[in-house]
């Protein structure tokens, strides 16, 4: 990386090999099976793919914890701790892969983070800005379903829904499963407003498993060569 | 010099902020008054910081401070970070906007709607020299802090690089990794290392003095000197803000 010689370089990414392909939708809106059956096909079709899921870099995580038990974070705090978070793996691992040619699964990308922080409270033009560091993905999946269909995925066996997955900190109501419905009610229209700037594929999530994952995969081979990324065999023979 | 007169009630004003205000600052009025301090380490800063808080004690205002790295929030994982040198150029950007905003909201606007008068031991000044220095994009390093508060007036207390190795090692007989920016690569030799780095930072901050507008302090001089101008400025800025 060039340092700035005088207020700042202003490169443009290089061109990579590899693909990012980042699924986005609701809690409940069954992405994060779809991503990993397609992470299993592409692995059993012996490709170099790498998988990686919101919220769950290690370098935070103990502000994170920190500051969801004390409920200090602001919106604007709860932003910059994800955005940190992305950030690493974006910097160590989603980046340095691309340019090494892996396909990498993305469990939720910058348009998670657009969407909740909007819906906290947060600028759209400036948390926008802050991720204008990572590249956009070659393909979004948005599994988009009707708001009662996800919540009731995640409601039917009224599980515990932690303060800040229920968006408890926005004080839109004092009860758990109303605020979750309030919440993730505002949410899908942050994703319907985002879909056309971002280009998303939409699949249909309220189909069977296997129609979707099906649907998916055709996408997906029309939209990347699987052969480019296959690792190489007898490299010794 | 006096300590500046004591003047009970300085007048309320809104919030400014570079940029838009965060929703989380609320509207209410802030009536203490917000001084920042900027500078390298050996500059003298905290030495200055001290005496202002003394003096402007003396006079009868309230005074709190802030600084870098001091949010309960995130100070622990910041240092564990840096001591295993796991940052990236973005995550340490991005960690230090975290207990910036932190510090922000939960402490330096309570107190200036208290009245305080916060002394800033580093502002985002600093913070944005440091990233632009790391190749950051300067717009989107001025999107990061557009929601800070705007100062009442910044100091930034400069000393050349020579002098500043020289009052580092006095201080500490060795020199601080970062402070030299060697993530950087610039060079091998760490006494080089720091030089060429704190030049660079040096001229960050001039481009950003132009922009911003603040005060350049000679810190090259004794400490009386250095003293007896930022007190003529506080006093200054404290008369006009009463009236």
């Amino acid at each position: 990386m060039p340092f700035a010689q005088d207020g700042g370089v202003v490169s443009q990414p290089p061109k990579y090999p590899g693909k990012l392909i980042a699924v986005e939708g609701l809690d409940g809106s069954g992405k994060s099976t779809q991503i990993y059956l397609v992470k299993r096909w592409l692995e059993l079709s012996g490709a170099r793919v790498f998988f990686t899921e919101w919220n769950s870099s290690s370098l935070v995580k103990p502000s994170t914890i920190k500051g969801k038990t004390s409920r200090s974070l602001t919106p604007t705090t709860f932003s910059l701790i994800h955005a940190t978070d992305f950030a690493d793996r974006y910097e160590r691992q989603i980046f340095p892969l691309l340019q090494a040619g892996y396909i990498v699964l993305a469990d939720r990308y910058i348009f998670t983070a657009f969407a909740r922080d909007v819906v906290r409270g947060v600028d759209f033009d400036w948390v926008e800005k802050l991720y204008n560091f990572a590249v956009q993905p070659d393909v979004t999946l948005y599994f988009r379903a009707p708001l009662e269909v996800a919540l009731g995925r995640i409601l039917d066996g009224r599980p515990e829904l932690k303060y800040h997955e229920a968006g408890m900190d926005l004080g839109l109501s004092t009860d758990p499963y109303e605020s979750f419905h309030i919440f993730q009610g505002r949410i899908l229209e942050q994703y319907e407003l985002l879909a056309p700037r971002y280009h998303f594929t939409v699949v249909d999530a309220t189909r069977d498993i296997h129609d979707q994952q099906a649907e998916v995969r055709r996408i997906l081979r029309g939209r990347l060569r699987l052969s480019d990324f296959m690792k190489k065999k007898g490299r010794h023979a | 010099m006096p300590a500046p007169m004591h003047k009970p009630s300085l007048p309320g004003r809104m919030i400014r902020t570079f940029g838009r205000p965060l929703a989380e600052m609320g509207t209410s009025r802030l009536i203490g008054r917000l001084f920042v301090i900027e500078g390298a380490d050996g500059s003298g800063r905290s030495t200055n910081i001290k005496a202002l808080s003394e003096w402007l004690e003396a006079g009868g205002y309230a005074v709190r401070h802030m600084g870098l790295r001091r949010s309960p929030l995130l100070a622990q994982d910041i240092e564990h970070a840096k001591q295993s040198r796991l940052l990236t150029r973005t995550t340490m950007a991005l960690l230090y906007a975290t207990d910036f905003y932190d510090q922000l909201v939960h402490e330096i606007i309570p107190a200036l709607r208290a009245g305080y008068i916060v002394l800033a031991d580093r502002y985002i000044y600093t913070l944005m020299a440091r990233d632009i220095v790391r190749g950051a994009e300067s717009e989107w390093t001025r999107n990061l802090y557009s929601s800070a508060l705007v100062p009442d007036a910044v100091f930034y207390l400069r000393v050349d690089p020579e002098e500043l190795v020289l009052r580092n090692f006095e201080k500490n007989a060795t020199l601080d990794y970062w402070e030299s920016g060697m993530d950087l690569g610039l060079s091998r030799d760490m006494f080089e290392s720091f030089l060429i780095y704190q030049g660079l930072l040096q001229r960050a901050f001039g481009r950003m003095q132009r922009r911003y507008g603040f005060t350049i302090v000679n810190a090259n001089r004794d400490f009386t000197k250095i003293q007896r101008e930022l007190r003529a400025h506080l006093t200054a800025s404290l008369g006009t803000a009463a009236k």
